[in-house]
């Protein structure tokens, strides 16, 4: 049964090719899988950091542990404004679908400052314990806690960046096709920012500071 | 103002240095010269570097990667004959401190620029082809990759005149690679241009999962795919799940030796076997990036000179990606001495050995498709048999190790240094030299040289039985890896022997070059008008040699396995479509080789500590990536006229055969 639908199938395939059809690739959903395969990766190095944090977190060489210096009030702050981040960003998307051009930019810009106000909370947080003299060369612990949490500051930070690019591309050429691909894959990115910072907020900083 | 940079960062009072510096510098001057002899400049820019065509890119790594293989074995050369001088009573000619840089350059130069741009060259070319595909899925990528991959192989090339490499091993395993104990640029010379190459390598491996997962030919399924086509998409797979791991763990070796973080440092809660860990976890699947191509070489190759089609298919299929998963569960073996205990030793010797078995499904399924076949045995035939005989006896070796009681004997001796070459001399090198001799005649139009290739195989295959089971036999004896210098009259013997054998393999390789000239010269006559020399059995030899940039005039339409045999027995083969339509290409754009020169002279920057040159790089960078993105003007239609003129030259090329 399986071979007849294969037969028929490519029966059809060959009755197309006479006919002289052109190839369409679809390119957005091309680069959508390709971007996905990247944030792929990106996951597996975010899955190294993790697992050399957690090897490293005992290892305070008298040091100060989790416990002594999170703030949690401070986390959760920076929770929040990331997961809120989450929703705008869905928002714009949202916006796209209805070819609302003023919207996307709106919801991007409120994006941004949230991005923005998650970064300056934590850059204040890690000024904080360098100041204190807890630095990331203090002890294995903290180089695993501020290489972490710093790469996916970093990440967002990029993020950052390539949401001003992206706002000036649909503030330029409006929503074509082209910079709705994009948008896509910033949104499949910023997303992603988000299930990564679970991951901190649980693993580093709520059993951390349990 | 240029960091830590002087200029007795050049190694004048070595003399082998220099000479190895001023003749890698005649070279390069002699190479310049000629292209403004020729007055290749203006071509050179617009037909290669600019180049997104996946052909050409292909052959840009293949050649970086035949230029890689003379300068580390350069190395081993040197390597060979200095412990043959030197375990005598004499002292040899290379002090200890440069010996060392020379088995880690070896090493790093090998695996990273050599093996992998002549597999990714290899796969650039052939993958696209065999789907039936224009392009790969991101053309602009493709091309950034490849520079990036050139950046970090002139970086390890410029350690030589400018400061030092590392003195470590190719996997530079600290508390020895920390900046106590190595204090200078060589290991940041090894971060920095692996780095850079790394990054190349891994948007290449998602740039070809997109393409094998999107853009096959109509009615191509997956179990119709080319065997080599399925290694390429497992070992790509390899590629984006196993670098990333390499990328964090140099990255966090160089925030200790930077920043000075404690994360593999003896002291403050370092933890040095995490390294040896991390970098484990990337390097053993790295061994079956190199080899499963190689595998997919074969697998092609068997096929079309056996006449016959692969035997068990769906079984090499099954096995290539049970090796791919099991690829990451075994890299404990590569330190049972850590001290894991029996249990954790246990479960990796057996994973060790599991994985011995897709990879003895595959050897079975190439005898059986020799056997009843008409095997002609052409240059690609020889190295394939070549590799069946010796990856076999390379992989029992492996087995052996396997055994943590016999690996804890084994560790780190020649033993070790034997089985790994076995096997990557025997799987990977011939794989890419089946591959260079299967395919060169697609990529260029002409084919190679039938004795001199016969004449290289026999070289290097007897060159390394010579060179290697010495190895063996002196590592049983006791004889540790990386020696300079061993006062032990009765290995002498064993060295001279092995030293013998790396000659024999030097003349495997300049019998290669000769191959090479004298098939350029000859070319007229070797000449491939069919696109099909072999009698083939994938899309690839269904175009013209070398295929036209579009690659097909039509995309074709696959109805079985081995479609273009299938096309040839159907009697719809070597016939000109019956109408020519406009074909959508890419642009060439020059943003992916200006962003791997900025690449390189980041690595150059944050080696030398040269704080501003790094900022400068990477604003730069960022301005190139945002203008190009500003460029929406990135393909464009070849006109069907255009079309029919290029494949009606390849057609009246074709008739006269068609006619025989």
């Amino acid at each position: 049964m399986t071979v007849d639908i294969r037969l028929a199938a490519d029966t059809a395939l060959l009755a197309d090719a006479e006919e002289g059809h052109e190839e369409h690739h679809d390119t957005a959903s091309i680069v959508t899988l390709g971007f996905w395969i990247y944030l792929m990766s990106d996951c597996v190095l975010f899955a190294a950091l993790f697992a050399t944090f957690t090897v490293l977190r005992g290892d305070t060489a008298g040091g100060p542990t989790g416990r002594e210096i999170f703030g949690l009030p401070n986390v959760a702050i920076e929770t929040a404004c990331l997961l809120v981040s989450s929703f705008t960003y869905g928002m714009a998307m949202i916006a796209a679908e209805r070819n609302r051009k003023s919207e996307v930019l709106r919801w991007l810009g409120l994006t941004l400052l949230l991005g923005l106000g998650f970064l300056s909370l934590e850059i204040r947080e890690f000024a904080d314990l360098v100041h204190q003299g807890f630095g990331p060369e203090r002890s294995g612990f903290l180089s695993g806690f501020f290489t972490l949490v710093g790469t996916h500051g970093f990440h967002v930070f990029s993020g950052i960046i390539w949401m001003l690019v992206l706002m000036a591309h649909v503030a330029y050429r409006g929503l074509t096709p082209e910079n709705r691909t994009r948008l896509m894959c910033l949104s499949l990115f910023w997303h992603f920012l988000d299930i990564i910072w679970i991951g901190v907020f649980t693993i580093v900083y709520l059993l951390g500071a349990a | 103002m240029f960091g830590k940079l002087t200029m007795s960062a050049m190694p004048m009072n070595q003399p082998i240095v220099m000479g190895a510096v001023l003749f890698m510098a005649i070279g390069v001057v002699v190479v310049l010269g000629t292209i403004t002899y020729f007055r290749f400049w203006r071509q050179l820019w617009s037909d290669w570097l600019t180049s997104v065509d996946h052909k050409r890119i292909g052959v840009m790594y293949i050649i970086l990667a035949v230029v890689m293989l003379l300068r580390g074995f350069s190395d081993a050369i040197m390597m060979r004959s200095q412990q043959a001088l030197a375990s005598d009573g004499g002292a040899g000619y290379l002090p200890p401190e440069h010996f060392d840089q020379v088995f880690t350059a070896h090493g790093v130069i090998m695996i990273f620029f050599m093996a992998m741009p002549f597999i990714v060259g290899l796969m650039n070319i052939v993958v696209p082809l065999q789907i039936g595909a224009r392009d790969v899925a991101f053309p602009y990528l493709n091309s950034f990759s490849l520079w990036m991959t050139i950046s970090g192989a002139i970086l390890v090339n410029l350690s030589l005149a400018v400061g030092n490499f590392a003195r470590t091993g190719w996997l530079a395993y600290p508390p020895l690679s920390e900046l106590h104990f190595s204090p200078d640029v060589g290991v940041d010379y090894y971060i920095w241009s692996l780095q850079v190459a790394g990054i190349g390598t891994l948007l290449g491996g998602v740039n070809m999962i997109t393409t094998i997962l999107k853009m096959r030919a109509p009615g191509m399924t997956m179990m119709r795919m080319p065997v080599f086509t399925w290694t390429a998409l497992c070992t790509n797979m390899l590629i984006v799940a196993a670098f990333p791991v390499l990328t964090v763990t140099l990255g966090l070796l160089a925030l200790d030796r930077y920043l000075g973080m404690h994360f593999f440092t003896n002291a403050a809660g370092g933890n040095p076997m995490m390294y040896v860990n991390l970098i484990w976890i990337w390097g053993h699947p790295e061994v079956y990036i190199l080899v499963l191509p190689c595998f997919g070489v074969f697998s092609e190759v068997i096929a079309t000179f056996s006449g016959k089609p692969l035997f068990g298919y769906t079984s090499m299929v099954y096995a290539t990606i049970c090796i791919t998963v099991l690829s990451f569960t075994v890299w404990l073996h590569h330190f049972f001495t850590m001290g894991s205990g029996a249990d954790v030793n246990a479960f990796f010797g057996i994973t060790t050995m599991v994985i011995a078995i897709p990879t003895g499904v595959k050897i079975f399924n190439w005898l059986f498709t020799m056997y009843h076949g008409r095997v002609r045995f052409d240059t690609p035939v020889l190295w394939t048999i070549g590799f069946m005989v010796t990856f076999t006896i390379g992989g029992m070796s492996g087995v052996l190790m396997a055994v943590p009681p016999a690996d804890f004997v084994l560790h780190n001796s020649v033993f070790l240094i034997a089985h790994f070459h076995n096997v990557i001399i025997g799987g990977v090198v011939f794989g890419c030299m089946a591959g260079y001799n299967y395919w060169f005649p697609k990529a260029l139009g002409f084919k190679l040289d039938e004795r001199w290739g016969k004449i290289s195989f026999w070289c290097w295959l007897v060159g390394f039985y010579v060179a290697f089971m010495p190895l063996y036999a002196l590592g049983l004896m006791g004889m540790t890896r990386r020696l300079d210098h061993m006062d032990n009259p009765v290995w002498h013997i064993y060295l001279m022997v092995a030293a013998a054998g790396a000659v024999v393999i030097l003349c495997g390789i300049l019998a290669q070059l000769v191959q090479l000239y004298v098939s350029i010269v000859n070319h007229a006559a070797l000449k491939d008008v069919t696109g099909d020399p072999w009698n083939g059995r994938t899309l690839e030899w269904a175009t013209a040699s070398p295929p036209s940039f579009y690659n097909f005039a039509e995309t074709p339409v696959v109805l079985s396995r081995d479609s273009f045999w299938d096309m040839k027995r159907r009697g719809v083969a070597f016939h000109p479509p019956v109408h020519y339509h406009r074909i959508h290409m890419p642009r060439n754009t020059g943003t992916g080789f200006i962003l791997g020169v900025l690449g390189g002279v980041i690595g150059f920057g944050m080696i030398w500590h040269i704080w501003w040159l790094v900022l400068f790089c990477l604003l730069a960078g960022l301005a190139v990536v945002v203008a190009h993105s500003f460029d929406e003007d990135r393909a464009y239609y070849v006109p069907s006229g255009e079309v029919a003129e290029i494949e009606g030259r390849h057609f009246q090329q074709l008739m006269p055969q068609a006619g025989d």
